[in-house]
């Protein structure tokens, strides 16, 4: 990765020197190969950036935070990305990073990420963020490929299960989709799923793309041509499977471990989020839920559908809470079917809630990931936000599809 | 006549003004008594209930405190539904105070953001600033009726 040109990324922050987390910041801007820079101002600007930007900020190093904004929209400062962040609880620095980002996400076509740190922020929490910046800066014209050809595969790895596909001339022709246990031995096995449903060998494929939480340690092992992480590959995969690859779109990955909100143009993520509070506003939330009902996780969308969420007070903005308020609710007589609504509305409900403040959604709104599967979740999304979920066929697979197609790029090299 | 909204949005003063001259002021008095006089709310004077943080949700995001994103609530969307502003700056409590400093820069910002006819201007602080204020502010009303009238025409 490190031979790569380096990446300069401007910290538009309100002071994070001080917050103890800098040498995290600066380590996983250097394990990416990217450089950070502070947008220079003049003094001056400082007097009236208040009024100029609209916010009359009492905190001078947010409107340091502005004027540095500004400086980056109007060229002052040459970047390739930037990086908006601020301490996690500050109400006016949540306002100001909030308005920072539309504004220079409006009047600049430069990748943004914002995140607010806490003092516990390691460099291990923003590495995909800043992986994800510094590959939309490097890789334009490889997330700009919309087709893919000859003979390649995608693996991606994730926190819950390992998906693979085999593509040839841009159809998927074999897929395996195994729950991850030992990372190397799943990818392994769907990687195996999908040559045998594809009819070919191993040794045949062109290249092979990795992704998701063990993409490095598999990449290393199948000797991938692209290792990259979910935020662009996911995006490619949904914008191709949703073939929506023009114009604006929104993608929503929820993850067995995490949640991922993108908000894409032309297939290449400008704003974006990853997260989720705790387990409990994700994939695994719902699968446990399947498990406390008795049923399968295939079984329990058909199941939400039939119930009425209104019906039971559920919480799962903690994993703990929120499987408590399942077992009373069962334990007062709710119906499944009640519960299992409740958990879908409520995982969608903190996605919202979380994460979904920090992207403009736009329509079409394409819900991937596993639970996208689980037809009570699109149904609460859809009820929630007053749109139209889509739900591409495949939605499962656009981390492995999103790298197969990708690693198309590196044929024709 | 113009939907003009007021900054401190509680201002009797103000509102008064554009009511004077055939305006709509967007007030946030006007909104409480809807709140507090209809059927549904639980026990007025209830201003805020549960749900309306997450309406605020719309303005701010969810780090942004409840307080902010309640309040947020109901001035967001008078700012959307306005087609004129007025901001006055620096002023005293008994002019129309807004409790919550997060809020006013936020409301200042959104009212600043929108594409309309806008007049910000400070408190006085003598005789002299006060008459110039209230002409000011006249003088700004009565030319809503003329950028109103132009795009009316514009549009026929």
């Amino acid at each position: 990765m490190n031979d790569e040109a380096v990446v300069k990324v401007a910290l538009v922050s309100c002071g994070s020197e001080y917050a103890g987390v800098h040498g995290e910041l600066e380590s996983v801007a250097s394990s990416v190969n990217a450089k950070l820079v502070y947008p220079e101002i003049e003094i001056d600007v400082l007097d009236d950036i208040g009024k100029d930007f609209g916010i009359e900020a009492a905190s001078p190093d947010l409107r340091l935070m502005m004027a540095r904004a500004k400086a980056v929209v109007e060229g002052l400062s040459d970047v390739d990305g930037v990086f908006i962040t601020s301490c996690f609880r500050c109400a006016e620095a949540a306002i100001v990073r909030n308005e920072v980002r539309r504004y220079i996400n409006k009047h600049s076509e430069l990748p943004v990420i914002s995140y607010s740190f806490t003092e516990r922020t390691t460099a291990a929490t923003l590495l995909t963020r800043m992986e994800a910046l510094t590959t939309i800066a490097r890789r334009r014209h490889l997330l700009a490929r919309e087709k893919q050809s000859g003979l390649t595969a995608g693996i991606d790895s994730g926190s819950t299960t390992t998906k693979a596909v085999v593509m040839r001339d841009n159809e998927i022709i074999g897929s395996g989709w195994v729950p991850t246990i030992k990372v190397i031995d799943s990818a392994t096995e769907a990687f195996n799923q999908a040559l045998e449903e594809a009819g070919v060998k191993q040794e045949d494929i062109q290249a092979i793309g990795t992704t998701g939480y063990g993409r490095f340690l598999i990449g290393e092992y199948f000797g991938a041509k692209l290792i990259q992480e979910e935020i662009t590959v996911n995006s490619k995969g949904a914008v191709y499977l949703a073939d929506t690859q023009k114009g604006h779109a929104t993608v929503i990955d929820i993850g067995g471990m995490d949640n991922k909100a993108i908000s894409v143009d032309d297939g290449i993520p400008g704003m974006f989020t990853m997260g989720g509070i705790c387990a409990g506003a994700s994939g695994r939330f719902l699968d446990m839920t399947a498990k406390r009902l008795g049923v399968d996780i295939t079984e329990l969308g058909a199941l939400a559908v039939k119930g009425m969420e209104q019906n039971v007070d559920m919480n799962s903005y903690c994993i703990v809470f929120g499987i408590q308020s399942l077992v009373n609710s069962l334990a007062k007589g709710s119906t499944p079917e009640d519960v299992a609504a409740a958990a879908c509305h409520s995982v969608v409900e903190q996605i919202f809630e979380q994460q979904l403040q920090e992207v403009d959604v736009k329509e079409p709104l394409i819900l991937v990931g596993g639970s996208s599967l689980i037809e009570g979740v699109p149904k609460a999304l859809g009820e929630l936000l007053h749109i139209n979920v889509l739900v591409p066929p495949n939605s499962h697979l656009i981390g492995a599809v999103g790298s197969a197609l990708l690693a198309s790029g590196y044929v024709e090299e | 006549m113009a939907k003009v909204i007021i900054y401190p949005t509680n201002s009797l003063i103000l509102s008064d003004l554009v009511q004077r001259f055939g305006h709509t002021p967007l007030a946030m008095m006007e909104k409480i008594k809807e709140k507090v006089t209809t059927v549904g709310v639980d026990s007025p004077p209830m201003n805020i209930t549960a749900e309306e943080p997450k309406h605020g949700l719309k303005y701010a995001a969810v780090e942004v405190p409840a307080g902010v994103r309640g309040r947020m609530a109901i001035v967001g969307p008078m700012i959307e539904e306005a087609e004129a502003g007025i901001i006055v700056g620096e002023s005293p409590m008994a002019f129309g105070c807004m409790g919550c400093a997060r809020t006013n820069e936020l409301t200042k910002y959104l009212i600043r953001s929108r594409e309309m006819p806008l007049l910000e201007l400070e408190f006085p602080k003598d005789d002299d600033e006060g008459q110039e204020f209230v002409y000011k502010i006249a003088e700004f009303l009565k030319s809503l009726d003329e950028v109103k009238g132009e795009s009316e025409e514009a549009t026929e």
